[in-house]
């Protein structure tokens, strides 16, 4: 085989890429971390306040995970990792995970890390968490000595250990947040914010910025490397992107706009990674309200499917950045099948499939009327790909309406109230399917509140099959059940699955280690340093 | 007494406006679509039914709208401002932590405004076929005709790239906590910029108005009189002309406060100026009503009482005013 020019060539091609890797990887293996210097993230998310406990979320969770410490964390490949616990155990029946606490780890304030703040922790977000999916089986924590912690579950829950994750599980001091006040309102949120975290809090300006320094006593020696954190609050993205430029910000998380992504792939200062966004799984789909004609027939649903060609979305209106989407689980989950049904483009085939469904064109070319709306905002994954679809739809003799909405509450409240044919939407897996992917097909989650099963989508075999999901313990036969769910839904289409958002982090060359966990910029900064 | 009818009149005039706005604006804010917990859910990533029942019962937005009108009014007639939905702090904080910064702003640029543009206006009137006048009235023009977040683009524009002597968004340098001087420095140095692009069009109208009145003023009477006493120029000018041309200048000054304001939103929203305007501007995304309303009460009582200013600094410049 070697002996074809082609198979040589490639052969060597692979050498010379692998000699590139070495020379490249070596250099920055050399490079030990330093310690000091400011870090400077900006950000057009703008945080209500910073405890993660009881508000989920991109903005809250950016400085949350900096200031709170959780029991786990997550490498690059969905592997826990010892945080505040030292070891963890998920029993055999998979309704109690056993956390064995660090010793010796304290709060900003001095005062020890006992399995006392865990288990007030665990019972504050089942009780407060937007995500109600995450601690929803959890029944207590027990303490049998300060450094361990018991979570009892009614059922199994193999979620739990995700849950442990930073962005998900902040442990609070329950001498300061334990005082009986409302959680959800605690004056402790936005100032004077205690945790254990590689940062504690120096100033906190509602929609300005977040500073943080260096915690001295921070559990993991040595860390963290820098010793400022400044988190610039700038609802202008284009701003952002000139500080970064001038060298003002030094790390951007969650770039998406395809024209800026160019720009700065272009820009030596500065280098870009598509990775740390596995654990948010970001999907962007045209959903459907299958409560009307016709797109209550699957027929026309299946044509519509047919007319958008996701690959030139990816390609031509998203600049190659952004990966195409067949499924509701992001292919970088451990949970993601291959074995789908796909959709490849073909319009006369969705034409036939419309006329033989009895929707035939008038004199004009028309079938039938429909509106989409779209998430205002993010225009280069949302609106743009609306006007893409309308323009498909008309080859197909459907005339499609572009609704805009003035801002987020006003489409918010079209989706809520199930005031829609089609939308375009946004919205995250947060890593275990039972987080954030359950709640859009789930027939007992049809409510009227934005990103819940708007679609009206039931069918009670999914249902069935994401319930079992939920509690098998072992991930070969979790996996089985997710595969099967997701062959019916791309079957049935409630949503057309359009693409994964091409979130960016873009980092100064001056920053070292920018964080590439699956929670990416949602996690700590403590082995973030600058050269 | 006719000072204290006066005042009298003029602060019931000024009570009656600001609840007329309040209850306005109340009922403009609720008609946008959607609420402050839909918002709050968005921030969420996703929320529970259960915990968006609590939030809508916590923030009274389950009572009917007259309802909630007037428990705000209640409020607001004790002084308070109630919280704010989304940060869940009091709004009067909130407030109060942002209007250092946008009087700063809107105060430098007026003044900035008043002071340049009469003094272009009195140079342009002294010869006002003349070159400089010439100039001085297109470069008016330009300012007058472009408007605010358009001349801060362009500002950002040429200072960002190709001019960097001036930083182009917020109010400090990102990463500084620097207090004392070299936080002064630092807030002066952040504000060039935007207090110029808010300053230009008023600069403009200054100078044209200023430069009308003083051509008006230099044909009377009493400045013939004025010369033929053999006074120097610079006292004619500046003394007897001056002091009266300046009065409509001051009165547009007055009158405009409200519109700066206004400007202001623009200009904070273009430089990321962490004023009350963007305060105001991202409150209303985010329906985040007690904010809002709290911010547009305090900038009409501002603007109420800047009129007033300007009734009590006519006094000041036209003695005539007072017997009048």
């Amino acid at each position: 085989m070697l002996n074809s020019p082609t198979s040589r060539r490639r052969a060597l091609a692979s050498l010379i890429v692998s000699a590139c890797a070495l020379t490249l990887a070596l250099p920055a293996a050399a490079q030990e971390p330093k310690r000091g210097g400011t870090l400077v993230v900006g950000t057009t998310q703008t945080p209500r306040h910073l405890n993660g406990a009881v508000q989920s979320g991109i903005a809250t969770a950016m400085p949350g995970t900096q200031l709170f410490a959780s029991p786990l964390r997550f490498d690059d490949q969905w592997n826990a990792q010892p945080y505040l616990a030292e070891t963890w155990k998920l029993a055999d029946d998979g309704k109690s995970l056993t956390l064995n606490l660090r010793k010796g780890a304290v709060f900003h304030d001095g005062k020890p890390i006992t399995s006392e703040d865990v288990a007030f922790s665990i019972m504050a977000i089942k009780a407060n968490h937007p995500f109600s999916t995450m601690m929803g089986p959890v029944e207590k924590v027990e303490t049998p000595d300060a450094h361990t912690a018991i979570i009892r579950m009614s059922a199994p829950h193999p979620a739990i250990v995700l849950a442990m994750s930073p962005a998900l599980c902040p442990i609070l001091p329950k001498h300061i947040y334990g005082d009986g006040q409302d959680l959800k309102n605690h004056p402790r949120n936005s100032a004077n914010v205690v945790g254990s975290g590689p940062f504690k809090l120096v100033e906190f300006s509602p929609g300005q910025r977040v500073v943080m320094e260096r915690f001295d006593k921070f559990f993991l020696p040595g860390k963290p490397y820098l010793d400022k954190v400044v988190m610039s609050i700038t609802p202008d993205a284009a701003s952002l992107m000139l500080g970064l430029e001038r060298g003002d910000v030094h790390m951007l998380p969650f770039v998406s706009v395809p024209t800026d992504l160019r720009r700065l792939k272009d820009n030596p200062q500065v280098t870009l990674t598509p990775r740390g966004y596995e654990g948010i799984g970001p999907m962007n789909w045209l959903a459907f309200n299958l409560e009307r004609k016709p797109l209550s027939d699957i027929k026309v649903r299946k044509a519509i499917a047919m007319a958008i060609d996701t690959k030139f979305v990816t390609k031509a209106l998203m600049a190659g950045f952004a990966t195409p989407a067949a499924g509701p689980i992001v292919a970088s989950s451990p949970f993601a099948t291959n074995d789908l049904v796909r959709y490849p483009v073909d319009l006369k085939k969705a034409a036939q499939m419309l006329d033989a469904a009895g929707y035939k064109a008038d004199s004009g070319g028309e079938r039938f009327k429909l509106t989409i709306d779209y998430l205002p905002g993010v225009d280069d994954q949302q609106k743009l790909v609306a006007e893409y679809t309308r323009a498909q739809l008309k080859k197909i003799g459907i005339a499609v309406e572009v609704r805009a909405s003035a801002d987020f509450p006003a489409w918010a409240k079209r989706m809520a109230t199930h005031e829609f044919d089609m939308s375009m939407d946004f919205v995250f897996n947060w890593g275990d399917p039972v987080i954030g992917v359950h709640r859009t097909y789930l027939s007992t989650n049809i409510k009227p509140i934005v990103w819940t099963n708007t679609q009206s989508y039931s069918n009670p075999k999914v249902d069935e099959l994401l319930n079992t999901a939920g509690s098998l313990l072992d991930v070969e036969k979790r996996k089985v059940h997710y595969a099967e769910f997701q062959k019916i839904v791309t079957d049935e289409l409630p949503i057309v699955f359009v693409n994964v958002v091409p979130y960016h982090t873009v980092a100064g060359k001056k920053v070292g280690n920018v964080p590439v966990s699956i929670w990416g910029p949602m996690s700590p900064y403590d082995e973030v340093y600058l050269k | 007494m006719k000072a204290a009818r006066f005042a009298l009149t003029h602060l019931l005039q000024g009570l009656a406006l600001v609840l007329a706005v309040v209850v306005l604006n109340f009922v403009l804010v609720h008609a946008a679509p959607g609420d402050p917990v839909e918002t709050i859910a968005g921030a969420s990533g996703g929320m529970s039914e259960e915990l968006k029942a609590q939030l809508r019962t916590q923030y009274g937005l389950d009572k009917p709208l007259p309802v909630q009108l007037g428990v705000y009014l209640g409020k607001v007639v004790q002084g308070d401002l109630g919280y704010s939905y989304f940060f869940n702090l009091p709004v009067a904080g909130l407030i109060a932590e942002r209007v250092p910064a946008t009087l700063l702003l809107v105060l430098s640029a007026v003044l900035g405004a008043f002071v340049i543009g009469t003094t272009l206006g009195v140079l342009s009137s002294r010869k006002p076929n003349g070159w400089l006048s010439q100039l001085i009235t297109v470069l008016a023009l330009i300012g007058f005709a472009a408007p605010v977040f358009w001349m801060g683009m362009m500002l950002i524009i040429l200072f960002a790239s190709v001019l960097p002597i001036f930083p182009v968004a917020g109010m400090r340098s990102v990463a500084s906590t620097a207090d004392g001087l070299a936080g002064a420095l630092d807030v002066l140095h952040h504000l060039v910029l935007p207090a110029l692009s808010l300053a230009l069009v008023y600069l403009a109208q200054y100078s044209r108005l200023a430069r009308a009145s003083m051509l008006d003023v230099l044909g009377s009477d009493f400045i013939r009189t004025a010369r033929a006493k053999g006074l120097a120029d610079r006292v004619v000018l500046y003394k007897h002309a001056l002091r009266n041309a300046v009065l409509p200048v001051v009165t547009m000054l007055g009158l405009q406060f409200g519109n700066v304001l206004a400007g202001a939103i623009l200009v904070e929203t273009v430089f990321n100026w962490p004023g009350l305007g963007r305060l105001a501007f991202e409150s209303v995304l985010r329906r985040d009503y007690p904010t809002i309303l709290g911010v547009l009460l305090f900038s009409s009582i501002v603007v109420i009482v800047m009129n007033l200013l300007t009734d009590l600094c006519y006094r000041l410049i036209d003695p005539r005013i007072k017997t009048a």
